[in-house]
């Protein structure tokens, strides 16, 4: 299955590696710059499943978190933090904000797919 | 064309994007430094540095990582505030971005940097923030442990039996996870029989859909560690209750295994409450993706598209030609359609030459990192300034300046500012003041660079030429020739060649770099205010807005830029000051005459100049000279063809263009006319290639 997927990072370079990660995984990715840019590009797309940069301008990743499980249609919407920080306080923060898991920066494409497939439930096979 | 590798180019874009951030955590410092107190700024050059250290991380780039994360640190102790930055720190947070940016460089390469100078730079760093980071540093260090859900290779003997007992809580269904998922990844860790526990399911009535009432009991067989079942529950660590138990190597069916819980529920179809309202899939029209604010393109192609358009341009001048020939009224279809066709021309000129330009600024950080290198280097104080950074130049200027510009802003800190102690016995402030300025001026862009130092020791710079036989001793010389020595070959100020400027490269050097781009260098220098330097270049290499005109049935072209403007003379407006030399009179100034038509070895000097047509021609530093010209055909612009290749350097001739008749015209350069003209101070010859 096709999965929808909405990646949000400040870095070109991430963005550019998400895209072709998530592309080659057989999923459609749109990709935003921002916490502010993500949120008008989710507004009007339901998602499988969100990745969020936390470090970011205008809007960071735990704003941007708040700010869409505010919205009751994503409210169960699996939310993956990238992050470049495995410390627990970030976790903890992240989870706080209502995100549904982690990946750490850098990222393997194997891995990432394998965890957007289990928070989106389709399965890790 | 074979497909390119997409990992390849998006490891060429990251150092593209590398540049960028590299160029706004410099922005970020300066403003720093400048006092600026805002929150963001400070965040921005985390945000820089941050992004620099994920995308190294992606390309397996070890060095970067681990510099940028430790700058970061720092950063990041500043952003919480539990660093205040003095001068000191913001030295060592300039020389980091420096150090950064080698780093950077050197990863693009593949060159490794010198070891001993990465870990000094670190240690610097952490200096600063002492014990706070480094235990800080444990908890953050930087390691790429990315979540472990790759089940399939565990080496571990098969057949362990494990019963989980999964019950979560209200809050895990705020956290967006699910327990269906969470079990059928579990369940593909091996082979897994899973029974749910209603028992704690109140009557619907009382049914708090918020609440949490299920948990699952999983008896599962698998090869897979106790540690890395529990990592599958990683994201939900802390919401729930998860007990897992090894339950022997037996196969699971074995009778000694308890009995699983009463009122097995199938798992395709768990009975969770739902925190979550229905979900809707929306099939309204997903937001096309914003489009990028760039493209990048291979530079050959743009060259191309430049050489493309000059050919245009020869060709709508060769059309224009014919039609004028033909004899057309200028009321004609023909001709109010060929003036549509040069006015587009014109503007896809004008487009081309735009995506070439850049704006000035990456270089002048680069300068500024020069200057702060300099004066650390000699011990000087120097507050570095830059102007108009947005001043958009060639790209190909832009590159071929940087090496001159290095030389003249070492120069300035090291020759150009005074001694601590000589500033301060001259009433000056401790801190010199050097300032880079770019700004579009009449078609061309001027760039200057100003000390704000003792100026230029004229008495001492004749001396010394005259010891080194650049010039006859015992000459009168005015303060602007005197300052023209400084571009003479084989000249240095200082006595001992300082460690800095004194690399061999002398202002010669400097001039005939800048020449080669079509540019121009002039001094103005004030005794004990300072000196400014002012480079004058053209917009571009490619065209040139010029004058043509005819000397002795030759059609030569004057660049437009130069002149300043035409006059018709009367016989008494000449004045005789020599077998050789004449003057002007023209509003109360004396200008000399120089005759194209002898200069070039045309014809001899006319003797009558009744009627006759000069050209006023102005300098950068404002020195002036009237060329007498035979006749003033048109104003227009010219695509520049370089003679360098072919003839070598030229006197008095800068480039060639094609016409629109198809003949070729030598494009005149009037400040070397003048300055050979004049014959002042024997300044050779220089290369006056414009473009290639």
């Amino acid at each position: 299955m096709s999965l929808s997927i909405l990646a949000i990072d400040d870095s070109r370079t991430i963005r550019d590696m998400l895209t072709l990660a998530l592309t080659q995984a057989g999923f459609d990715p749109t990709v935003a710059e921002d916490g502010i840019h993500g949120l008008e590009v989710l507004d009007g797309m339901q998602p499988d499943a969100i990745i969020t940069d936390i470090n970011m301008p205008r809007l960071d990743g735990f704003g941007f978190i708040e700010a869409v499980r505010e919205q009751p249609q994503h409210q169960t919407t699996p939310i993956l933090v990238l992050t470049t920080e495995s410390a627990p306080e970030l976790k903890a923060r992240a989870r706080a904000a209502g995100a549904t898991g982690w990946i750490v920066k850098p990222f393997d494409p194997a891995k990432l797919v394998k965890a957007l497939n289990m928070v989106a439930g389709t399965g890790t096979a | 064309m074979t497909k390119p590798d997409p990992m390849a180019e998006i490891r060429a874009s990251f150092f593209l994007e590398c540049e960028e951030l590299l160029e706004a955590l410099q922005d970020g410092l300066l403003a720093l430094d400048g006092g600026d107190k805002d929150p963001e700024t400070i965040n921005i050059c985390f945000r820089a540095v941050h992004s620099i250290k994920g995308g190294a991380g992606a390309f397996g780039l070890d060095d970067l990582v681990r510099f940028a994360h430790r700058y970061e640190t720092v950063l990041d102790a500043i952003r919480n505030g539990t660093l205040t930055p003095d001068h000191d720190t913001m030295l060592l947070f300039f020389k980091a971005a420096d150090f950064l940016s080698d780093l950077v460089r050197s990863s693009q390469t593949g060159d490794g940097l010198e070891p001993d100078l990465v870990e000094g730079t670190l240690l610097d760093l952490e200096s600063f923030t002492g014990d706070a980071v480094k235990e800080e540093e444990a908890a953050t260090d930087f390691e790429p442990m990315a979540v472990s859900l790759d089940l399939s290779d565990f080496d571990l003997p098969s057949g362990t039996v494990y019963r989980v007992i999964f019950a979560p809580e209200p809050e895990l269904f705020k956290s967006g996870n699910e327990p269906q998922h969470l079990l059928r990844a579990l369940a593909e860790a091996g082979t897994a029989r899973i029974t749910c526990d209603s028992s704690k399911l109140p009557r619907l009535e009382a049914l708090d859909p918020e609440n949490a009432y299920l948990s699952w009991t999983v008896d599962i067989e698998t090869e897979v560690s106790a540690e890395d079942l529990t990592e599958l529950f990683d994201f939900v660590d802390g919401l729930c209750s998860l007990v897992i138990t090894e339950v022997s190597n037996a196969p699971p069916d074995k009778p000694d295994l308890p009995a699983p819980p009463p009122d097995a529920v199938d798992i395709s179809n768990p009975g969770a409450p739902l925190a979550s309202p229905t979900l809707q899939k929306s099939n309204g029209t997903r937001p096309t993706q914003t489009p990028n604010a760039t493209v990048r393109v291979d530079l050959d192609r743009i060259d191309r598209l430049v050489n493309l358009v000059g050919e245009l341009v020869i060709n709508q001048a060769m059309l224009s030609q014919s039609v004028a020939e033909a004899g057309l009224t200028s009321d004609s279809q023909v001709t109010s359609g060929l003036e549509e066709f040069m006015r587009l021309t014109r503007d896809i000129q004008d487009s081309v030459m735009m995506i070439r330009a850049q704006p000035v600024k990456s270089m002048f950080q680069r300068m500024s990192r020069i200057a702060r290198e300099t004066s650390g280097a000699i011990g000087k104080r120097v507050n570095f300034l830059t102007e108009g950074d947005n001043t958009e130049v060639d790209k190909t200027v832009i590159e071929r300046l940087a090496d001159p510009l290095t030389h003249m802003i070492r120069n300035a800190v090291d020759h150009g500012l005074e001694s601590k102690s000589d500033r301060l016995a001259a009433g000056k402030s401790e801190e010199g003041t050097i300032t880079l300025s770019a700004a579009h001026k009449s078609g061309r862009v001027i760039i200057e660079i100003s000390d704000d130092g003792d100026g230029i020791n004229r008495p001492k710079v004749k001396q010394i030429a005259e010891t080194r036989g650049l010039i006859p001793p015992g000459q009168d010389l005015s303060d602007h020739e005197i300052d023209a020595l400084l571009f003479l070959p084989g000249f240095s100020t200082m006595t001992q060649v300082s460690d800095l400027s004194g690399r061999g490269v002398g202002m010669d050097v400097v001039r005939s770099a800048i020449q080669s781009l079509g540019g121009r260098i002039s001094i103005t220098s004030v005794k004990g205010r300072g000196t400014t330097f002012s480079i004058s270049l053209p917009l571009t290499l490619a065209v040139l807005d010029g004058m043509v005109i005819t000397v002795d049935g030759e059609t030569l072209v004057v660049p437009l830029s130069a002149i300043v403007e035409t006059i018709s003379l009367m016989d008494d407006d000449v004045k005789r000051l020599g077998p050789d030399t004449n003057v002007i009179h023209i509003r109360d100034v004396f200008v000399p005459l120089v005759d194209l038509g002898v200069e070039l070895g045309y014809r001899s000097a006319p003797t009558d100049y009744e009627g006759r047509v000069v050209l006023l021609i102005s300098q950068e530093d404002g020195a002036r000279m009237a060329l007498l010209v035979d006749t003033i055909e048109e104003q227009r612009q010219v695509v520049i063809k370089g003679l360098q290749a072919t003839y070598g350097r030229v006197p008095g001739i800068a480039a060639a263009t094609i016409l629109g008749d198809g003949k070729i015209a030598l494009i005149v350069d009037p400040v070397d006319l003048m300055t050979r003209a004049s014959g002042k101070t024997g300044t050779p010859s220089e290369d006056l290639q414009l473009a290639g």
